[in-house]
């Protein structure tokens, strides 16, 4: 069984159909690259599945149990957690704060303290910078924290929207190493990427997006060797 | 001394308008009318007592229960208005809730005329602490009064402050009002952190409505400007202040009280209005965002 599954799950902002009835699913364990060109529905997919948004029909089933319509503090406490467009950070919050309230649904005091402990050893320049206002950070340094913040959920299945969005080569290859690593760690992801090749080098498995509907879903290697993703994502004529 | 009470019962006001805008952005126009609320309701409980009487004597025990029941009933009718009158209208236009909120302070202060709530009549409020004067400096008189009021708005703040800047609780609060959407996505409840919102703000409203009943005694019928004035006054303070910003709350309402005081003491007392309304302009001239405030990132 899949740790996530969509049927035909359609959404809507307003009048405007967004996703047309899609099917999705994510394996226990795996790293899934969602792909699409800008407007296609990666950030109303994630969003959806994380409950900032409501499917107008179709299900979503995390775990075999239907989560569709339950409110996002639900579903982060079901083991879900959304780093969301834009990495959502707390700007005039501390880097700790930040971390603290990544933390919020759990109450093992423990528990918290060793993955605070785990995240701080994963991304070291957040523990130089723990008592520092996290609107002060450098992009990648948010992304950084916003994935930190998002583990100390203790998610099994995590959504990561664009985490390479403007960010230097250099810091978008380390990011990459920590999304292996985290699922390497035993973390599901679902990763949203507009960087299509080190997204489907990273990912099990890939699944292309055009204007709300699954255009194709293959093996990254597939997918790479497709003339379809070829022309519109890797640049080849 | 007067500028300093009546400054933080500004203050204690202030806060109610400034929770409930850092989560939902929305100016609750009824909350002043919380105030009359509170201050009405410490009548009638004292009246339904029989603590009314000119022979009662004063009492702190009294007073303090007076308090509390003031405190518990607004808490639950701000917990309901939220509920019944703005959460349904949570995603419709901006204009809707705010109509509702001039709708509903025309319906608090006309539900409060109802002869069988709080009638037409002005009433006199029972002295429950001893009218006394500590100390006379300068010709500033210090009465017992005062310091309760400031006394017993400090520790309310120290409270407050202490919920909202040392608690997981209120760490969830300032998450949801820098950015309720994150917040919900790292399990905070944004439901309920509203509804924690308006409860605590029209509890320290029905705190306010008590010490201003008990400061000035006479209480004006439930729909007489002076409530909403004071209800004006306290939303300047909450935007002097920072508005979204609970310790620019604190600082507005205690500046606004000196100033109107000391306005009143030493160039005339028939501009207060003006010297309140002054202090806003220039505020929001040079400082749009208030003292405390900082610029809001609009979300794209
Ligand atoms: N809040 C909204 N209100 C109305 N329409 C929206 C809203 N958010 C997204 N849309 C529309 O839904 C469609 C899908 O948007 P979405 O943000 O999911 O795309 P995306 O694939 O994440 O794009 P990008 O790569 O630019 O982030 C677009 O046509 C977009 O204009
Ligand atoms: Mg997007």
């Amino acid at each position: 069984m899949p740790l996530l599954e969509l049927h035909n799950v359609k959404v809507r902002y307003g009048a405007i159909e967004a996703l047309h009835g899609i099917d999705l699913n994510v394996e226990q364990g795996q790293i899934v690259a969602l792909l699409g060109a800008n407007g296609a529905g990666k950030s109303t997919t994630l969003r959806t599945v994380s409950g900032l948004l409501r499917p107008a029909s179709g299900t979503v089933l995390f775990d075999g149990k239907p989560i569709q319509g339950l409110p996002p503090h639900k579903i982060v406490e079901l083991g879900i957690a959304h780093v969301p467009e834009g990495r959502g950070i707390f700007a005039n919050f501390t880097v700790d704060e930040n971390l603290a309230v990544g933390a919020y649904t759990r109450s093992d005091k423990a528990g918290v303290a060793a993955d605070r402990e785990r995240v701080l050893e994963m991304f070291p320049r957040l523990r130089e910078r723990l008592r520092q206002n996290a609107g002060t950070l450098s992009g990648g340094e948010q992304q950084m924290l916003a994935i930190g913040r998002a583990l100390l959920a203790r998610p099994r299945l995590l959504l990561l929207d664009e985490p390479s969005l403007g960010l230097a080569p250099q810091i978008v290859r380390q990011i990459f190493a920590l999304i292996r690593r985290i699922n390497a760690d035993g973390t599901t992801i679902l990763l949203v990427e507009q960087n299509v090749h080190m997204a489907l080098d990273a990912a099990s498995y890939g699944y292309v997006l055009e204007v709300g509907s699954i255009a194709m879903h293959d093996f990254p290697a597939t997918l790479k060797t497709s003339d379809q993703v070829r022309k519109a994502y890797l640049g080849v004529a | 001394m007067d500028g300093l009470s009546v400054g933080s019962l500004y203050a204690l006001i202030a806060l109610g308008y400034t929770m409930v805008y850092g989560v939902l952005q929305f100016i609750n126009f009824a909350h002043g009318d919380i105030v009359m609320i509170g201050a009405w309701l410490s009548f009638w409980i004292c009246a339904r007592l029989g603590w009314a009487g000119n022979d009662a004597p004063p009492s702190l025990a009294r007073a303090a229960a007076t308090l509390l029941f003031a405190m518990v009933v607004c808490g639950t009718l701000g917990f309901l208005i939220e509920r019944l009158a703005y959460r349904p209208l949570r995603s419709a236009p901006r204009l809707n809730i705010l109509i509702t909120a001039i709708g509903m302070s025309l319906l608090l202060e006309n539900v409060g005329q109802l002869p069988i709530v709080f009638g037409t009549e002005n009433q006199g409020m029972p002295g429950l602490l001893p009218k006394e004067t500590l100390l006379s400096v300068a010709g500033v008189n210090i009465t017992l009064i005062d310091v309760l009021i400031i006394g017993c708005s400090i520790a309310l703040m120290a409270g407050l402050n202490h919920l909202v800047y040392s608690t997981r609780l209120g760490l969830a609060m300032r998450a949801a009002s820098f950015d309720t959407k994150t917040a919900s996505l790292m399990g905070v409840n944004i439901n309920r952190t509203i509804s924690l919102a308006f409860v605590i703000g029209a509890m320290l409203a029905a705190a306010a409505g008590f010490l201003y009943a008990v400061k000035y005694t006479n209480l004006n019928q439930p729909a007489f400007p002076t409530w909403i004035l004071l209800g004006l006054t306290a939303f300047v303070a909450a935007v002097v202040g920072g508005i979204g910003n609970i310790r620019g709350a604190m600082i507005g309402g205690v500046l606004i009280g000196l100033l109107e005081k000391f306005g009143t003491a030493y160039v005339s007392s028939s501009f207060k209005e003006v010297y309140v309304f002054s202090i806003l302009i220039l505020v929001l001239l040079f400082k749009p965002t208030g003292i405390l405030g900082s610029a809001r990132v609009e979300k794209v």
